[in-house]
């Protein structure tokens, strides 16, 4: 064997790219993926715009929930607060919800075209990543006129706009929604290695997440909810699980409900989760793409 | 980092090595049937049953630069398997393989720029855009200098004459078009080691001769080493000097084509043809599978005995003409294929041509 392993000239730098090299593939990457999601404009477009219609609709429950309640305030929300509330968490997971990311990951793996991404001298999950951020910016680029309306037109739901430090959290804590919205819906993808189909898992995903990330109520309401474990209140529990960060944190952030040191820690466990989130997914890529079979052609 | 040593050039040095290089390669897989529903999926979390296939058994190979091998075998003997392997996309059950040096599964960047895996009707383009835009992505993670790519992309897309179609969407192409562009971008960073999966699966005719006359071309002109599955015969023929033939995980035949035809092929194919309606019964005497085709008829004979039939089928009235040829390479193949259908017995033969 060993007249096999002479050097070649391609084994002398073909392992060591360069920061600069994974940029520039990077760049391409995005402006690729970039071109690729403007050929379906009508359908994008489209898309985006539908999203803003379940605001209305909340809008419409919780009128209903208050007047029902015959009270101006449920567990220190007012009506207002709870609009607000809805249009931040519907910016937030803007930046956090990932449509279609675990699904096209594992459908790569069910049918065998990720292979390509294994013998290319690629980072998949970089590749993904580049995709998602192109992706991502087609969508605000669409989203920022219909997102700027609607915060316009329910400008008088929301308290005065608060401070540079906590617009800097607010901001902080979106891009790392972003981040563990990647990071966790990417791993959740690459169990596709061990179970090939994922669409059961991806479904208790959302409805996990959909409970738990504060999409469907403001996650403090939960706080006075004993579970009779210790005096571990829901709450309590429901802050352990990176899901909050996804929408609820960044959204109390700038309404106010989490501030000081609360907020500190908050950044602090969001910042946890990303890396657990990204050693996770780098983990399930590793040891996914060692153990699958490649079957499927 | 300057522009030379960005250039992959093909080191002359290595010429007379061998560089594919495996021994005693096996892999196992455990397959299972998944039951559908949410309910399954979270028992299936937990148990599971599972049954064994041995996909390559103790597969022993050594290629040497430059050489054309085609990898035959029927449906699931396990050419894709050990393509597979030896691009790194899976890894191994037991046994050992270099490729430039280099243990594919491992996954190296050094190696990964080395080679090129090309799996027909798999699509390393990008469906939605021209296939120049893939072709700028291949440049970035191959680190092609630029004056060099569009040298080397120029080249390839002359050769396959696809120049018109390089800013059309990749979606709006045929079949055939879309395969030469695969080609084109597999090469771009000019792999030593080129693998193909089925390249000519579902091409018309034309496309598989301009498939064949390109990479007989390329082949040779740049003494790339090429590993080749395909059950199209015309493939085999055309390209490969050497044949390795699977089945059911293990090496039946590694030897040239010529021996592989001489060693197989026990029939001669003489075809008769008859100025009225030929009677097959006729025949039966001096061979067998006797076939009527219009006018003709045609009876395989015996390779020893063909010197004597010949003289007999001659007095034969109304004969218009007679030709002998070897049985088609499909023909052998597939009865190759049938009689070793149960059997693991494992002959090498011939030196590689």
């Amino acid at each position: 064997m060993t007249a096999m392993q002479t050097k070649s000239p391609h084994s002398s730098d073909g392992s060591d790219y360069s920061l600069r090299d994974h940029f520039r593939i990077w760049r391409t990457m995005l402006t690729i993926s970039l071109e690729e999601r403007l050929v379906y404009r009508g359908d994008f477009a489209l898309g985006t715009l539908l999203r803003f219609l379940p605001i209305v609709t909340q809008v419409f429950l919780w009128t209903a929930v208050f007047s029902a309640a015959g009270r101006s305030d449920i567990a220190g929300y007012s009506k207002n607060d709870i609009v607000a509330y809805y249009l931040l968490a519907m910016a937030t997971r803007a930046f956090s919800s990932m449509p279609g990311l675990a699904g096209s990951i594992a459908r790569g793996i069910r049918d065998g075209s990720i292979k390509k991404y294994l013998v290319q001298p690629v980072d998949y999950i970089g590749f993904l990543f580049a995709m998602r951020v192109a992706h991502k910016l087609v969508y605000f680029a669409v989203a920022l006129g219909p997102f700027v309306l609607v915060l316009f037109l329910f400008r008088s739901y929301f308290p005065a706009i608060p401070d540079v430090g906590t617009i800097i959290a607010f901001a902080a804590s979106l891009f790392m929604a972003f981040l563990i919205g990647f990071f966790l819906e990417a791993t959740l993808g690459m169990l596709g290695f061990w179970f090939l189909e994922v669409a059961s898992l991806l479904f208790v995903y959302m409805l996990a997440n959909y409970l738990l990330s504060g999409h469907m109520f403001p996650l403090d309401m939960l706080d006075g909810i004993a579970t009779g474990i210790l005096g571990i209140s829901l709450g309590d529990v429901v802050k352990m699980l990176p899901f909050e960060y996804t929408a609820y944190f960044p959204a109390a952030i700038w309404l106010g409900k989490i501030s000081g040191p609360a907020m500190y820690q908050g950044l602090l466990i969001e910042a946890m989760w990303v890396i657990v989130m990204a050693a996770a997914c780098r983990l399930a890529y590793d040891r996914g793409s060692r153990h699958w079979s490649a079957v499927g052609g | 980092m300057n522009a030379s040593s960005r250039l992959p050039t093909v080191d002359r040095s290595l010429a007379n090595d061998d560089v594919i290089q495996v021994s005693g390669l096996s892999k196992s897989y455990r397959v299972y049937d998944k039951p559908e529903g949410i309910a399954a999926s979270i028992s299936g979390l937990f148990r599971r049953k599972h049954r064994t296939v041995h996909a390559l058994q103790n597969i022993d190979l050594s290629v040497k630069r430059g050489e054309f091998v085609a990898l035959l075998g029927p449906n699931g003997a396990g050419k894709t398997t050990c393509l597979k392997l030896l691009s790194g996309i899976i890894t191994p059950t037991s046994g050992e393989a270099r490729v430039l040096g280099h243990v594919p599964w491992d996954r190296e960047n050094a190696y990964r720029r080395r080679f090129s895996l090309v799996m027909g009707q798999r699509n390393q383009l990008w469906w939605d855009l021209p296939a120049s835009e893939s072709f700028k992505l291949h440049r970035e993670i191959y680190r092609i200098d630029a004056g060099h790519f569009d040298r080397i992309r120029d080249e390839l897309v002359d050769l396959l004459g696809v120049r018109s179609l390089l800013l059309q969407p990749v979606r709006d192409l045929s079949l055939g078009e879309r395969m030469k562009l695969e080609l084109v971008a597999s090469l771009l960073h000019e792999p030593e080691v080129l693998f193909l999966d089925e390249p000519t699966l579902g091409l018309d005719v034309v496309a598989q001769h301009a498939v064949h006359g390109f990479l007989q071309h390329y082949q040779s002109a740049r003494r790339v080493t090429v590993m080749l599955t395909t059950h199209y015969m015309k493939d085999v023929a055309a390209l490969c000097q050497r044949v390795v033939v699977v089945m059911h995980g293990s090496i039946l035949y590694d030897g040239s084509l010529a021996a592989f035809i001489d060693r197989y092929s026990t029939h001669k194919l003489v075809t008769l043809e008859m100025s009225n309606a030929p009677n097959p019964a006729l025949l039966a005497r001096w061979g067998s599978d006797v076939e009527v085709r219009g006018p003709e008829i045609l009876v395989r004979v015996d390779r020893t005995q063909v010197a004597s039939v010949l003289p007999e089928l001659l007095e034969i009235p109304s004969i218009v003409d007679i030709t002998v040829e070897d049985v088609p390479l499909e023909e052998i193949v597939a009865s190759l294929f049938r009689s070793n259908d149960s059997g693991n017995s494992r002959t090498h033969d011939g030196a590689p041509a």
